[in-house]
């Protein structure tokens, strides 16, 4: 798996703060909330809720009876010739597509771009097993060369300026400095295009995957997934099991609404759809054709009835696009894989919440991301619920410390006691005193220097409105 | 919604009481402007939501189990602060889901308790409440994130603010995005906090606005801590206040 770095938020937010490349890409991203915005006005907003209702429906039942349709898809992919791997483990999957490849020889590995192969740290594990594996998709590609980590779920390499995109095919493929961007793709369609020639296998991820006819569907824009299916010998499709729809009707609800919030397009310019290995009576395709079912974790979500919902996810992050947090830090400071505001529910129950202690936390509840999801998730309200378990659950989960839970109960203390939470206010106006500059605070001692770091406080009213209701009510006047 | 009612209890909210006293008054000026009784049931504190968004529920219940107590018997209840409603009526219901006795109590009284321009607008059905300012006054409103994503509000301080006469109201860009308070989230992440509220005040600042217009104190106070840091020249004020101090 992955490295997590879930742990250090704090700092790699700070570092994403100060880093200039960074904060322009992400001014960037109002081009997908933009184009979102856009498709949304043509579609009609009667029509979105409907498609956003219905996909919730789908998804309900299906996330409900989770296992019946996992075993439906099975039983089709083998039907049409398939090979199905259980996966429980990163571990395990890494280890299926491993020794696939070793029982065909297989020497290079091209890949379409797949979030959950990056959970399973899948192109690392090839390598040191000495099995070349490229990603095809150009800014998985750019994150490859860059030996990085995607930055967004859709546009991995957004946080990278042409520019610097440029130096790095020059550093690592020797191409001439050009910085247009058509030249750039063209230098990586030159040499992604001798390793879709002498691949041996494709290994892509899977949009939805379709039960009753064991059919999986890829959405992709450069149609490097479509090679990657057709080309060489053996296609292994890997999924987490909460891909499977139950029918083939139901992608026209999950595609409309898909593309529209991921990227504004009605749809993507490649849409593929696999139903097992080449036939007989065809003419292109795999001799063999594998799809992987990986758990790792999501299973805890399954059995949480309070953070289930995550699974509903299509991936298609809108919600990131929209996060006011991610929109400052980017992808990289979340430490793993999922990034943004879906990221900060999924990364804590895969990796464990006690290493993700900081991402519950990072939001201010604004509940855009559950404005913009297509499946209408409720991110905050599940944030809330995994601060709960920080703040009172098993030791080993909890944040909070000694001192916040003592400020926790005196602050009770005052809910419960009106006379003193007046007496409170009445002593903070005393004590404020020495701090006040043109009545303002421009200081507080930490821990709440945070504050006034970059913004000045307001001070405890002197009558606060407890007291002057008395002259309120005696007909009294108003200023 | 239900029929006006005649009385209304007002929740000030801990933080108006304490801090913004003017923005309390100013709920009740207005109010009273309209006819309508106000009680102040001296016994409220806090609806506890500080303890609820960092997690601490039973400390949290505790709180919303006394608001219950407080408020059990007014016919309606105002608050001006459209986050302190969404914990009474979105949040206080789960806190009860294993209490059905309080559920139903929490229930009911979630249904009766509105943010201040909701009531004016959707229970009085009153937008021009009579207030009105020098010709030409540029007012603009930031949408507080739990006013409108929790409760859907939306056009009634709008509506609010187009019939105070004299005023030209504008929109500013990206109104409705996040100021980045977030309670302790503005302290525990403080260099996050502030990044997200600079876009905010630059977005004001072009707007040429003079007024900024909130249904939120605690938003407010996380903008006018930033504009008065930066000498900023816009007036951050509560919609409560700013109609009151707009009538006669
Ligand atoms: S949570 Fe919703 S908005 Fe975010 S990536 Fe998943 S489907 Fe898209």
């Amino acid at each position: 798996m992955v490295e997590v770095l879930t742990h250090q938020f704090q700092k790699s937010a700070q570092k994403a703060l100060r880093d200039a490349f960074v904060q322009n890409s992400l001014r960037r991203l109002s081009h997908f909330h933009e184009a979102r915005a856009q498709a949304l006005a043509e579609i009609g907003l009667e029509r979105w809720e409907a498609l956003r209702e219905r996909a919730r429906q789908i998804k309900a039942h299906t996330i409900q009876h989770l296992d019946h349709y996992l075993a439906m898809l099975a039983e089709q992919v083998e039907k049409w010739g398939g090979k199905v791997c259980w996966a429980r483990t990163a571990q395990e999957a890494n280890e299926y597509v491993l020794q696939v490849a070793r029982r065909h020889g297989v020497r290079l590995i091209i890949k379409s771009k797949s979030m959950v192969s990056e959970e399973m740290g899948l192109t690392h594990v090839l390598e040191e097993a000495g099995v070349e594996a490229v990603e095809t998709d150009l800014g998985e590609y750019i994150i490859q060369l860059a030996r990085e980590r995607p930055f967004h779920i859709i546009a991995p390499a957004i946080h990278k300026s042409k520019e610097q995109v440029a130096d790095l095919f020059a550093q690592r493929l020797g191409a001439e400095p050009v910085t247009d961007i058509p030249a750039l793709a063209g230098i990586a369609r030159r040499a992604l295009r001798e390793k879709f020639v002498q691949a041996d296998m494709g290994i892509t991820g899977v949009n939805f995957a379709v039960a009753e006819t064991g059919t999986i569907a890829i959405v992709t824009n450069e149609g490097n997934g479509r090679m990657c299916t057709s080309m060489p010998r053996v296609h292994i499709a890997i999924m987490g099991m909460e891909k499977v729809i139950p029918r083939w009707e139901d992608l026209a609800v999950f595609l409309a609404l898909l593309t529209r919030a991921a990227t504004g397009q009605r749809i993507s310019s490649y849409v593929t759809f696999v139903t097992g290995p080449r036939r007989s009576d065809e003419e292109d395709g795999p001799e063999e054709f594998h799809l992987v079912i990986l758990d790792n974790g999501r299973r805890r979500l399954l059995e949480d009835p309070e953070l289930q919902e995550a699974l509903y996810c299509i991936r298609c992050g809108a919600c990131l696009n929209a996060c006011p947090v991610y929109g400052k830090v980017g992808g990289h400071a979340y430490g793993w894989v999922y990034p943004g505001p879906i990221g900060s529910i999924v990364t804590p129950m895969l990796v464990g919440l006690p290493k993700a202690k900081d991402l519950p936390y990072a939001s201010s509840l604004c509940g855009a991301c559950r404005e913009v999801c297509p499946l209408r998730i409720n991110i905050p309200h599940m944030l809330l619920a995994l601060r709960q378990r920080l703040a009172e659950g098993a030791p080993q989960e909890r944040k909070g410390s000694l001192l916040e839970k003592a400020l926790m109960r005196g602050w009770l203390f005052l809910v419960e006691h009106p006379w003193a939470f007046g007496l409170a206010g009445r002593v903070a106006s005393l004590l404020q005193r020495p701090l006040m500059r043109n009545g303002r605070i421009p200081w507080l001692p930490p821990p709440f220097n945070g504050w006034t770091r970059s913004r000045d406080f307001p001070p405890v009213a002197s009558r606060p409105f407890r007291a002057r209701w008395k002259t309120l009510t005696r007909g009294g006047t108003h200023d | 919604m239900q029929r006006a009612p005649k009385r209304v209890a007002l929740f000030v909210t801990c933080l108006v009481d304490q801090f913004f006293p003017l923005v309390g008054e100013g709920v009740v000026k207005v109010l009273r402007h309209l006819g309508l009784e106000v009680d102040f049931p001296p016994a409220q504190t806090c609806c506890g939501q500080p303890a609820f968004n960092s997690g601490y529920r039973w400390e949290a219940t505790v709180a919303a189990r006394r608001f219950l107590e407080v408020f059990k018997d007014a016919p309606a209840i105002v608050a001006p602060s459209g986050s302190c409603v969404s914990m009474v009526r979105v949040f206080y219901p789960t806190l009860f889901h294993n209490d059905p006795q309080r559920l139903a109590l929490a229930r009911q009284i979630a249904s009766r308790t509105y943010e201040f321009t909701q009531f004016l607008v959707r229970v009085l059905g009153v937008s021009d409440i009579g207030a009105r300012y020098a010709d030409g006054l540029v007012v603009t409103y930031h949408d507080s994130c739990h006013s409108l994503r929790e409760l859907g509000i939306q056009e009634e301080p709008r509506a609010l603010l187009r019939a105070v006469q004299g005023v030209r109201f504008v929109e500013f860009a990206h109104h409705e995005v996040c100021c980045g308070f977030g309670g302790t989230f503005s302290v525990k992440y403080a260099p996050i906090s502030t990044a997200i509220l600079q876009d905010k005040l630059e977005n004001i600042a072009d707007s040429g606005a003079q007024v900024l217009v909130a249904t939120d104190s605690s938003c407010l106070m996380h903008i006018e801590g930033a504009m008065r840091r930066r000498r900023m020249a816009v007036r951050p004020v509560h919609i409560a206040q700013f109609l009151a101090e707009g009538l006669p």
